[in-house]
């Protein structure tokens, strides 16, 4: 059973279908809790998984295997953390699921595959499924239909460029196969042809990154959807979005410089920009965007370093990453009492009104700043050192100034918690479930900043 | 692990004992309910935690320059990243300093913290594991997480507990901090590619190209003028001394200032020692600036706390001037000075702490004429105050005499203008003491200093007594790691 996560996420999405189907309408939370964890075991024993179908099309490899993982963690924190009262529409919850199912299925596909048209496949399941639960939100009007279309045009036209890439290669391999592709391109790859073709197919993953300059969904639609929608958007196609810009970048090997040039570029705009805009933000939602946008520019440090251990530091910096937000869309969900956005003078007096909450907080935003002995540090630190190794000062220079402005309004967010007045609002009591939750987060945060070899080596070996 | 560590021979690791004591006890007092127990916890820890440390003096070799009671354990292989603690002649007394202020913080905290007691006595714990981990580290990445990780408790300190303009003051500090903190971050990864290890004693003493060193230089020294703070950094000081609480101030004044100072004797001076010597008629020059600027603002000023504040510049700019005076006079007089200034600067501002629980202000005016009402409170003060403008006898007089010593032989212009920010600090801290004692008619009725806040007051005064007369038993556990470190210097002067 090598591929038992996928199949068990197929057999996920379709018990959800049924639910919907059926009359009788169950509390679908709880077995949804289950079941997700269940595919986390599923996932957690094929990680030494190996194989290979379709005749090359589709890879069983750690990577993809550590990816998966990754992925299904973040699936489950998002179902855990999923409000019942009031997120969602309660006709929508089973369909709800489903769609959060086939999404995590796609992107379980995605970071599996190895030819173009799997890829282009894998990513459109992940897409539509998306797609079709941004607008599920209680209780707003326009905003989340806005949001749904936005998403839509940009993700089409993203991917529209990326196919238009994909030509380019195909045009010169004659093959879909990334292998054969590999094979053929270093004859292209000084040439504009080649790395015009290896960008252009990055984009579409870019976007799901949303990497400088195909970010500009990214704020509308984490405003617009539900909190716990823009929780997984934000966190868990970034993931695959990484695999696969590594998976491509890998046919540009040796590194090519030009082709680094424009990575370098991309990542000093996009974490500028996102770190600019970010400071002017008062949605607590629209400001992890653009913090999401800003991050994607230090992940792509990783990527550019175009070395093992560079690609083996992105990917530690995205399970950082993953757990990090989580928090921070935790602490954002529980503080939303009618699924509302919140901004970020609501979070005055937190400190007071929810001590747990306010340390979640200010936990992962210290890790997000990048602040020891937070994993955002350890993982930052692996970025510059692989960057730095490769030669590439520049970037990192703007990388460390670009953590100092960040931090302006990433402690806005625990200086409104710890040194405001709350106005007129209540305490917050936490049930047991949530305060587990958020011990768990505050922990694995702090865990990855201090302990982070085990990871490490086993990320290493997955490239 | 290389020649220069000693590991360490008492039966038990009591680098990382001293470090994590603090934290052991955070995380029990977490688990109290009580205000009284969790201050209790907080003042046991505090001095247990003391008493261990004096062991590291009892059993300090002062004869060797290498770093002694070494602990080394492997934390991150692939990356060569090592958790190595170790101490010599420079960093001892800090760490002592540190574990003595800690308990006397819980002290003066007592009754002054009413609000969240517990999550208060456990940013003081935190902040004592990690500024005595800073001192205690080496090796860079340990050093910076400690470094840091001590930004987080500071900046709740201030942010929580302080006074009307905390919010501006902690962020301001946080900021202006972590700015500097980012180029040491870039300065370490660059050491770490040339070298190829994270350990700092490895990274001493190398034929760095003079370009390395210059870039290097400037990265640490950022992060470290910021800490010092030195003219023209010490923006951020100023604001956050003045709304911190009396515990955060003393931290601030004592512990965290000196960081700055240990960071260039122990980074910029043997890791770019070129660079170093290029530098330091520039660094006398800030230094002197500081000294001069410091005493004139100090005059004018109307805030006990932010009096104290800018007197620290000064005196902080004395150590810069005495280490970048590059003698072995200005090493000592540096390393002093920065002990004497945590002893006298701690003790002044508790005094200040002391008076604004009583009246509620801060201002010299509120508190002018107390010599009658509170004589024992007006003793100690002016016992600091005379200690702060280094009148013979007391602690700060060693020190700067070492100074002046060492910054004459370097440079006689550097020197005179030394000895008049002498004379300013004499101006401004008697214009303070004479306000306090004499300063209006007043028949308030103001309780004096009880039992507790005599207690807390007594080791400092006993420290700036003991410093100030017979100095030779912190001079000779000093000598023998500043001697080892001018003489490796010495090659660079030409």
């Amino acid at each position: 059973m090598m591929m038992l996560p996928e199949f068990y996420l197929l057999f996920f999405s379709v018990l959800f279908l049924l639910f919907s189907i059926g009359k009788g309408r169950v509390n679908v939370f709880p077995w949804a809790k289950v079941l997700s964890l269940i595919g986390l075991v599923a996932t957690l024993i094929s990680i030494n998984a190996r194989g290979s179908f379709f005749s090359g099309a589709y890879r069983v490899d750690l990577f993809s295997q550590v990816f998966k993982s990754l992925v299904m963690y973040g699936l489950v924190f998002v179902i855990f953390m999923l409000d019942k009262r009031s997120e969602i529409e309660e006709k929508y919850n089973c369909e709800y699921f489903m769609f959060l199912g086939l999404s995590t299925l796609g992107l379980m596909m995605l970071v599996s595959s190895a030819e173009l048209i799997t890829i282009v496949l894998s990513l459109e399941i992940s897409s539509y499924s998306l797609y079709a639960i941004v607008p599920l939100r209680k209780g707003q009007t326009r905003i989340q239909l806005e949001a749904s279309m936005k998403y839509l045009f940009f993700g089409a036209v993203a991917t529209g460029v990326m196919l238009y890439g994909m030509g380019y290669l195909y045009g010169m391999a004659r093959s879909t196969f990334l292998s054969d592709i590999m094979a053929v391109l270093p004859k292209f790859i000084g040439q504009p042809i080649g790395i015009f073709a290896i960008v252009l197919t990055m984009t579409g993953f870019f976007f799901k990154l949303s990497l400088f300059p195909f970010h500009f969904w990214s704020p509308d639609i984490y405003e617009g959807a539900s909190n716990t929608t823009t929780t997984f958007i934000a966190t868990v196609p970034k993931l695959a979005a990484v695999a696969l810009i590594m998976r491509i970048a890998a046919l540009a090997y040796p590194a090519e410089p030009v082709f680094v040039t424009i990575l370098i570029v991309l990542s000093a705009l996009s974490m500028t920009l996102g770190n600019l805009v970010g400071l002017v933000q008062k949605d607590v939602k629209r400001l992890l965007g653009y913090s999401g946008i800003a991050h994607a520019g230090y992940v792509m440090m990783g990527i550019l370093a175009m070395s093992r251990d560079g690609n083996a530091s992105a990917i530690y910096y995205m399970a950082v990453y993953l757990f990090m937000n989580l928090g921070v869309f935790y602490v954002v969900l529980l503080l939303s009492k009618s699924g509302e956005n919140v901004s970020v003078n609501d979070l005055a007096g937190l400190a007071k009104r929810a001590p747990l909450l306010a340390f979640t907080l200010a936990v992962s935003a210290f890790s997000l700043a990048g602040i020891p002995p937070t994993g955002g540090f350890t993982g930052k630190l692996f970025l510059f050192t692989n960057a730095f190794k490769e030669g590439h000062l520049t970037i990192v220079i703007i990388g460390a100034v670009n953590t100092v402005i960040s931090i302006f309004y990433y402690l806005n967010l625990v200086r409104m918690s710890y040194s405001r007045e709350p106005v007129g609002a209540e305490r917050i009591n936490l049930s047991f479930h949530e305060k587990a939750l958020c011990y768990l987060l505050i922990f694995l945060v702090l865990y990855m900043g201090i302990m982070p070899f085990g990871l490490m080596q086993v990320f290493r070996a997955a490239v | 692990m290389g020649d220069y560590l000693l590991m360490n021979r008492l039966d038990f690791p009591i680098l990382s004992t001293t470090i994590f004591i603090p934290l052991v006890g955070a995380a029990i007092l977490m688990l109290m309910r009580h205000d009284k127990a969790i201050k209790g916890i907080a003042l046991v820890t505090g001095i247990l935690n003391f008493l261990i440390s004096l062991l590291l003096y009892i059993h300090f070799d002062p004869t060797t320059p290498l770093f002694q009671f070494g602990e080394f354990a492997r934390w991150m292989p692939s990356y060569n990243i090592n958790y190595v603690l170790g101490i010599d002649g420079i960093t001892i007394f800090l760490i002592l300093l540190t574990t003595l202020l800690a308990p006397l913080c819980v002290l003066c905290s007592w009754t002054a913290i009413e609000q969240r007691v517990k999550e208060f006595m456990f940013c003081i714990l935190v902040m004592e594991s990690a500024m005595v981990g800073v001192f205690c580290a080496l090796d860079f990445i340990l050093f910076y997480v400690f470094w840091e990780a001590m930004l987080i408790p500071m900046y709740l300190l201030i942010a929580v507990w302080g006074g009307p303009q905390k919010d501006y003051a902690s962020i301001k500090f946080f900021i202006y901090t972590l700015f500097g903190s980012v180029f040491l971050l870039v300065a370490i990864i660059a050491i770490y590619l040339t070298t190829g290890s994270f350990s700092i004693p490895n990274a001493m003493f190398r034929d760095y190209s003079f370009g390395f060193q210059f870039w290097v230089f400037l990265a640490f020294a950022i992060a470290f003028a910021i800490k010092v703070p030195m003219f023209p950094f010490h923006t951020w000081l100023p604001a956050a001394h003045t709304e911190a609480p009396t515990a955060g101030s003393v931290f601030l004044a004592s512990v965290l200032l000196k960081m700055g100072t240990y960071g260039f004797l122990r980074f910029c001076l043997p890791i770019t020692p070129k660079a170093s010597v290029y530098f330091a008629p520039y660094m006398v020059i800030l230094s002197i600036i500081a000294i001069i600027y410091g005493g004139f603002v100090c005059l004018n000023q109307t805030d006990m706390k932010r009096l104290i504040a800018f007197s620290s510049v000064a005196h902080m700019g004395f150590a810069t001037l005495g280490i970048f005076s590059l003698t072995l006079f200005g090493f000592e007089g540096a390393l002093l000075q920065m002990l004497n200034h945590g002893v006298t600067t701690g003790g002044l501002f508790l005094c200040v702490g002391i008076i604004y629980e009583r009246t509620h202000s801060r201002e010299i005016f509120d508190n002018a004429g107390l010599g009658k009402i509170t004589p024992i409170y007006v003793g100690f003060l002016g016992l600091f105050s005379i200690s702060s403008l280094a009148f013979p006898g007391t602690n700060n007089f060693v020190g700067e005499l070492y100074i002046l010593i060492g910054s004459f032989v370097s440079s006689k212009t550097a020197g005179f203008f030394a000895v008049v920010g002498a004379v300013l600090a004499a101006a401004y801290m008697l214009r303070l003491l004479k306000q306090i004692t004499w300063g209006r008619e007043d028949k308030r009725a103001i309780r004096d200093m009880n039992l507790r806040e005599v207690i807390y007051l007594v080791p400092l005064v006993i420290l700036v007594f003991w410093m100030g007369i017979g100095p030779s038993p912190f001079v000779d556990t000093m000598k023998t790691t500043l001697t080892n470190l001018f003489t490796r210097m010495e090659v660079f002067f030409q």
